[in-house]
């Protein structure tokens, strides 16, 4: 700019030995402006957007890979991550730092825009998930082995608190379904204790901790509604969900739709079923049947059950569209090489997908026209368009599992 | 009696063996991801354990091969461990039975 204007400022005087020097000018002022543009296009490829980002567990390598989902591509592979055998992603906030959870006890902190790894901590043998607080300082993991909660600072990975899963004659409990709730709380149950413990962190880093004993025979997983208020744990042990009002806890723990399966034999449980994110269409909640090849959907105004739909196999994770209409459904063996599709409307499944062998996860982009399926035994990420069912891309993973998309850091429960 | 019990006995141990057959290479590849992927959704896939108990030799040692096959095969009652009979064969279930105890689990 300046030699532009220095070229104008010269051309008001003298005519003639101008031509020459008007060239230079110009030429010099190209050069500038061309030096501009390059420094400014590079700093836009460096500036990189968080909200269409999504991270993917390739779970026999101990790596994921960070994705983005405007153009549907692959950014980079951040590795190092341990045992991914079973594992689950929370985001901070700001939708920079993802909170990996390794089966190995193991919680990673990865920079979504750095393609990096910058902290990890050994926490636990072996542990199965976590949540993140509603203020985004706290990062909570469940612990399998040995079984328990322990909760870090979410900057330096710190801990802050560790709190055993302790029951009956002092035995450790294995904890599942953990997630955060309003006023930092972090809300797990205990698969061996049949227990809902709520972790209180409103007044510092120490917790109080209130217990719900006699919630069901084995809780499997958890998943708590979008506004944070109600706590609603599946049990493997015994028909039924136990539910936890948030608002009012003091009113304690209570069974729903106890006895579905009203006495028949169950179907063997080849894999358990995934209790994550809630697939809601206005008042009506779906969720996976155990040991029967069923989606359940309860009505949320009177927690009774609402209907039924049958589908192909035992369903591992029922996942509503963003919008509510349609609910996605994936499979344990023998079936997991298929995706139904129920409309929430007429509770009547619309589709059936072949995506391959090895369905594991399925993650909906954040307003919902797209959905991401992990293929495992193909090594493929499915992209489908969710209106017309049109694979929209495919691309390559390590044994892909479970897909985070950054859209998760502003929903309480993910 | 010996001499006519002899050819019984190599009969009936035939026909034991002939009992435990060895899956084809195929299905051992099956088989054998199957144990990571599938074993490995509860027990994890290293097999050190999740939901379910750790399956490495260790954690196994004592334990009768017949034992594994059984307990693969009809699940445990009153946990998570299902019955595997409507996907597994007593000889794929003994196969696995087999690998397990001798930590042969890696693809």
């Amino acid at each position: 700019m300046n030699a532009a204007n220095e070229s104008t400022t010269a051309a008001d005087g003298d005519q003639v030995p101008m031509r020459a020097e008007w060239g230079t000018v110009l030429i010099s002022s190209m050069l500038v402006m061309f030096l501009l543009l390059a420094v400014v296009s590079k700093t836009e490829a460096a500036t990189l957007g968080s909200g269409d980002l999504a991270l993917v567990v390739e779970r026999a390598n101990g790596s994921v890979q960070i994705v983005e989902t405007t153009g549907n591509s692959a950014l980079t592979r951040v590795e190092g991550l341990g045992d991914l055998s079973h594992a689950s992603a929370v985001f901070s906030r700001d939708q920079r730092y993802a909170f990996v959870f390794g089966r190995d006890g193991g919680l990673s902190k990865v920079d979504m825009l750095e393609g990096q790894l910058v902290a990890r901590v050994m926490q636990s043998g072996n542990s199965i998930g976590g949540a993140i607080s509603q203020d985004g300082r706290l990062v909570a993991v469940s612990n399998y082995e040995p079984g328990g909660v322990k909760v870090f600072r979410t900057d330096d990975l710190t801990l802050v608190a560790d709190i055993p899963a302790l029951y009956g004659a002092g035995q450790h409990s294995k904890v599942i379904g953990l997630v955060d709730a309003p006023g930092r709380r972090f809300v797990f149950s205990l698969w061996d204790a049949g227990e809902i413990w709520i972790a209180d962190f409103s007044a510092g880093d120490q917790p109080v901790i209130s217990k719900f004993e006699d919630i069901g025979r084995n809780p499997y997983d958890a998943l708590i509604t979008p506004d944070g208020r109600y706590y609603i744990a599946g049990l493997f042990g015994e028909d039924g969900l136990a539910l936890l009002d948030l608002w009012h806890p003091e009113q304690g723990v209570r069974r729903i739709l106890p006895h579905y399966g009203k006495g028949e034999e169950k179907l063997p449980v080849y894999k358990m079923p995934h209790l994550e994110g809630w697939a809601v269409a206005g008042n009506l909640a779906f969720v996976p049947a155990v040991g029967r090849h069923e989606v359940l959907v309860i009505d949320m105004l009177t927690w009774q059950e609402a209907g039924r739909i049958a589908v192909k196999g035992q369903p591992v994770f029922v996942m509503g569209r963003p919008d509510g209409r349609q609910v996605w459904v994936n499979f344990a063996v023998p079936d997991n090489d298929s995706v139904q599709v129920i409309d929430a409307e007429s509770l009547k499944i619309v589709n059936t997908l072949q995506p391959g062998k090895g369905v594991l996860h399925m993650e909906f982009e954040p307003r919902g026209e797209e959905v991401w399926v992990s293929v495992r035994d193909q090594d493929e990420l499915h992209v489908y368009d969710t209106a017309s069912f049109e694979r929209r891309a495919t691309l390559p993973a390590q044994k892909p599992s479970g897909i985070f998309m950054t859209a998760r850091a502003s929903r309480i429960g993910l | 009696m010996i001499r006519w019990l002899a050819p019984v006995i190599i009969s009936l141990l035939g026909v034991a063996v002939a009992h435990a057959a060895t899956p084809s290479p195929q299905r051992q590849a099956e088989l054998r991801h199957l144990l990571i992927q599938d074993c490995g959704s509860c027990h994890g896939l290293t097999l050190k354990g999740g939901l379910g108990p750790a399956l490495t030799p260790p954690a196994l040692a004592g334990k009768p091969p017949e034992f594994l096959q059984l307990t693969i095969l009809h699940g445990r009652p009153g946990t998570a461990m299902p019955p595997w009979r409507g996907l597994l064969s007593e000889d794929d279930s003994r196969w696995l039975a087999d690998r397990l105890l001798a930590g042969e689990t890696q693809p």
